[in-house]
């Protein structure tokens, strides 16, 4: 290829993204409107007598905001209680592996730690508690959503700390916290007045995705939230599963409905961000130390990492145990017995199901890496910035809910007749791939050493040629991990599947989560470990293969 | 010419009453010669991994027999099969639908013959057909009350049973006021499953049938005016019901499945199935103790029968009748049967059967949880599929929004 016709090629990459991710919102929107408006809006009349509607939607408001400002919330302690000590270097270890959870299986794995007959209760039972039968208690499954919004935290803190991990080095935290520490300031208080506005600013529009997220999220609200009303959006979904079609325009009229109350809660969250910055300003006046505030606060941030990581890692670990146990009676604490029925029987149709998630998974985080490469050396070569307003619409598929747009995008697959192919199934899941691998790849692609470049340049040789053979290999390590990130956000997929595939791709996603509602604890286990292996190999991968190659090349092997 | 008129012409004419048989069989070969090499995609409910591998092993029959590949479509629900093929429909695709065979019965079949989305009839020139128990078994033709006139091809027979755990409870309550009484005095420890579902619903319709002054009634539509006085016994007996429930009615276990897992992890004392064989397959597999029991209500519980239909627009209807007829096969039907495997109640009439046949039928342990069919009782018949539609939508505004 001609350098000058790879440089036509490079300056479309930008707005060809960009257009791919906003497109199919947008028509997606559009597509699910229609149907809402018909008959002179009839569906809204047919929602508004639904007598769950007032329940429902507040049940999405109540669980969004709340988990969103306390995982916030969580993230600015940890930050604040530990950045620059070796207690962070243990939690940063932590984030990718966590984040790769899918959030059907992490919520899987919460279902069975706390409910009466979980995990917990089993290993307090009978000796402490007394119960030999589980107690009859509303843990799961709460009218309140309190399940489901312990689940959130539990899945997007770990989101923002990656999200604040790769913001800190950008807005030169360390100078900020030993000023901040210089003038007497304890961690806290010198953290929350000198670095978080900074921070903040970066932090935006990851804290909107989580928010919106929150509010609308299917997968894990089946799990884990209430079912009398369910939230608004599974309800949704439950609708659009119904034989008639009347409930499908009701559908699409409360997927109108979610969406304007995203958009209510986004602009209440800007109120509270403006409020708590009045009050920042106005504590900064007072000087205050607040020194003692230190201690507390790490001991809090120190119990909420635990509990958040631990409660993660010990229910998939007592879920992985349910997919080789035989009889396992309550109040037992561990399996009668061991087997490994459930694989064996589960075999075949694990591993079809494994082989389309994979192609899907990779079909979508290779095209994700492709346009992302190609826009970040549009972005260096041609020397464009990038306005906020391509980072809003690069957020978009994740600002707006799910169930806003993928009906309509259904509809107009269908119409096009690829719904219910892989392949449509893998496009769908590029939309929201791309924007996590563009996340986790800009950082380190931008900070590369453009000396390096120049040099290069100046021994003759072209741009295209120093991409291939220096900037990419020299970046393999951040490459791959947002190969890894990309790989585990196709994997976790639940609604874009369940809807653009039709039902007749199943991934491991679709599959545990249709089996959740059965309750068969084993499978679901086994389902879960899948869900979890390719996640956790495309990590190790990332984290192995870079050593492996630049064996000799320290500073190449990546973060690790 | 009427029907009857045709059926006399064939009687005066035996040797055209022949050639149609023969036709029959020549039409057969012609659907097997169609079928071989076809992918049949059978969208039936997936929730449960015991029936997922019966249909498995259904699709390496297929394979086996007649070259035909069956693709297990899993649904969460067999309405999303429905709303599939009305979507197809709407669409104006008539031809080459996505769906081939659905797992159907009641309001759903229902729906799909009153607005045309069924191919047929088919089922009564299936090969297997006069096996069937159409008089011992009238479910098999009448589904929900509504003739089948062979838009839908039976497979499997089943009747409400409740399961109980012997080391828990000795003597379970053998009628619906009896169980009230037993919830008050052991509050937490029963439910039912969420209407619409299926399982849920039908623990309704079970009540209605016991509350009701005249339950003939329910084999006719549900009559908008008489409603609500006739149906005012059964929310009065759910409202004393509801606050000794598990989780006092706040929460309900969404399907069969879940209502197994509550008696597996001993959430529950009593729990109920659609299956007489659901106990023994359970125990054979290991996931519920040998100590479960079932038994059945005073003056019978509620039976039906599991069909497959074929969509009007299905890509492969060659196939997927070559799988309804497998279906049929007593092979097929004794493995269903079989409380190891699935503990599906047959719909052939096993006496009829040649001898060989039968005695797969007869080699069967039903399992040490399942009641031999003397002591299943006398089979209750579906109300009119509009009642399980209305009682599970009143069901939804009454309790569907917890206080």
């Amino acid at each position: 290829m001609t350098e000058r016709r790879s440089r036509g090629l490079l300056r479309l990459a930008p707005p060809l993204t960009l257009g791919l991710m906003a497109a199919p919102v947008l028509a997606g929107v559009a597509g699910t409107a229609l149907p809402a408006l018909r008959d002179g809006a009839a569906a809204f009349a047919t929602l508004a007598q639904w007598p769950g509607l007032p329940r429902a939607a507040a049940l999405s408001l109540g669980t969004g905001l709340a988990a969103t400002a306390l995982s916030l919330l969580l993230t600015i302690l940890i930050l604040a209680a530990f950045a620059g000590t070796p207690t962070f270097a243990r939690i940063r270890r932590m984030i990718a592996p966590l984040l790769s959870v899918p959030h059907a299986a992490a919520a899987l794995g919460l279902a069975f730690l706390i409910a009466p007959s979980g995990w917990i209760a089993r290993a307090l039972s009978p000796w402490l508690t007394g119960w030999d039968q589980p107690p009859n208690l509303l843990i799961l499954n709460d009218p309140y959503g309190l399940s489901l919004t312990l689940g959130l935290i539990a899945k997007e803190l770990p989101f923002l700390l990656l999200m604040a991990l790769a913001a800190l080095p950008q807005i030169d935290a360390d100078r900020r916290l030993t000023a901040a520490a210089t003038l007497g300031y304890g961690r806290i208080a010198g953290f929350c007045l000198t670095t978080l506005p900074a921070l903040y600013a970066q932090l935006r529009l990851p804290v909107y995705a989580v928010l919106a997220y929150g509010m609308t999220v299917v997968d894990m609200a089946m799990i884990l939230g209430p079912s009398l009303p369910p939230t608004l959006s599974t309800q949704i979904v439950l609708w659009m599963a119904e034989a008639s079609l009347m409930q499908r325009d009701t559908a699409a009229a409360a997927a109108l409905l979610q969406l304007a109350l995203v958009l209510a809660a986004l602009g209440c969250w800007r109120l509270m961000e403006m409020a708590a910055r009045r009050a920042l300003v106005a504590l900064a006046f007072h000087g205050q130390r607040r020194t003692r505030l230190d201690r507390p606060a790490a001991t809090l941030a120190l119990t909420a990492t635990v509990v958040t990581a631990g409660s993660l890692t010990l229910g998939l670990a007592g879920l992985a145990l349910w997919s080789f146990a035989g009889l396992w009676q309550f109040p037992n604490a561990l399996p009668t017995g061991l087997t490994l029925r459930t694989w064996m029987t589960a075999w075949p149709s694990l591993t079809a199901t494994l082989t389309t998630t994979l192609a899907i998974a990779t079909l979508a985080t290779l095209a994700a890496l492709a346009l992302t490469l190609a826009c970040l050396q549009a972005e260096a070569q041609l020397r464009l910035t990038p306005t906020s307003r391509a980072l809003t619409l690069l957020y978009l598929p994740l600002l707006v809910p799910q169930v806003a747009f993928l009906p309509g995008l259904q509809v107009l697959a269908f119409s096009t007749g690829i719904e219910g192919t892989a392949a449509a199934v893998a496009a769908s899941h590029l939309i929201f791939v791309l924007p996590y691998v563009f996340l986790s790849l800009a950082g380190p692609f931008r900070a590369w050493d453009n000396r390096i470049a120049i040099s290069a340049a100046t021994l003759g040789a072209s741009p295209t040629r120093i991409f291939w053979r220096l900037r990419l290999p020299m970046l393999l390590a951040p490459v791959l991990t947002a190969a890894a990130v990309g790989l585990s956000v196709s994997v976790g997929q639940y609604l874009p599947t369940l809807l653009i595939g039709g039902g007749r791709i199943e991934t491991l996603t679709t599959e545990a989560v249709a089996l959740s509602s059965g309750g068969n604890r084993r499978l679901i286990g086994a389902y879960a470990m899948l869900q979890l292996a390719l996640p956790a190999m495309a990590f190790g991968a990332a984290l192995a293969l870079p050593a492996l190659l630049w064996r000799n090349r320290r500073a190449m092997r990546g973060l690790a | 010419m009427h029907r009857r008129d045709a059926l006399r012409l064939l009687a005066a004419f035996p040797a055209l009453a022949g050639w149609s048989t023969k036709a029959l069989a020549a039409e057969w070969d012609n659907t097997l010669t169609e079928a071989r090499g076809q992918t049949v995609y059978w969208h039936a409910w997936g929730g449960d991994p015991k029936i997922n591998d019966f249909i498995t092993w259904v699709g390496e029959k297929a394979q086996e027999r007649y070259g035909v590949t069956l693709e297990h479509v899993k649904l969460a629900s067999t309405a999303d099969a429905v709303a599939r093929v009305l979507a197809e429909q709407q669409a104006g695709q008539t031809t080459g639908g996505a769906v081939d065979l659905i797992w159907i019965n009641g309001e759903n079949f229902a729906a799909m013959k009153a607005q045309g989305l069924l191919h047929g009839p088919f089922a009564e020139a299936l090969p297997n057909w006069p096996l069937v128990d159409i008089t011992g078994k009238p479910a098999t033709v009448t589904d929900f009350t509504l003739p089948t006139e062979g838009f839908e091809s039976p497979w499997a027979m089943a009747q409400l049973v409740f399961e109980y755990d012997t080391a828990r409870l000795q003597n379970p309550p053998q009628t619906l006021a009896a169980l009230a009484e037993w919830s008050a005095a052991n509050p937490g420890r029963f439910t039912y499953p969420q209407p619409p579902d299926y399982l849920g619903t039908t623990f309704l319709k079970q009540v209605l049938y016991g509350v009701m002054e005249n339950p003939a009634l329910l084999q006719s539509p549900v009559d908008e005016a008489a409603y609500d006085a006739q149906t005012a016994p059964l929310w009065a007996f759910l409202d004393a019901l509801h606050p000794t429930l598990w989780r006092e009615a706040k929460a309900f276990p969404q399907n069969e499945p879940a209502l197994g897992q509550l008696l597996a992890d001993a959430e529950v004392d009593i729990a109920f199935a659609f299956n007489p064989g659901r106990a023994s397959a359970e125990i054979a597999a290991g996931t519920l103790p040998d100590t479960v029991r079932t038994f059945v209500l005073q003056g019978g519980t509620i039976g039906n029968a599991s069909f497959v239909a074929i969509p009007f627009n299905a890509a492969h209807q060659a196939g997927a009748k070559v799988i309804g007829n497998l279906l049929l096969d007593p092979e097929v039907q004794a493995r269903a049967q079989d409380p190891a495997i699935l503990g599906f109640q047959t719909v052939l009439n096993i006496p009829a059967l040649p001898a060989a046949d039968r005695a797969r039928f007869d080699a069967l342990d039903l399992g040490i949880a399942t009641l031999s069919p003397a002591d299943l009782g006398p089979v209750l018949l579906e109300p009119h599929a509009s009642w399980m539609t209305r009682i599970a939508q009143d069901w939804a505004s009454r309790y569907g929004v917890a206080q």
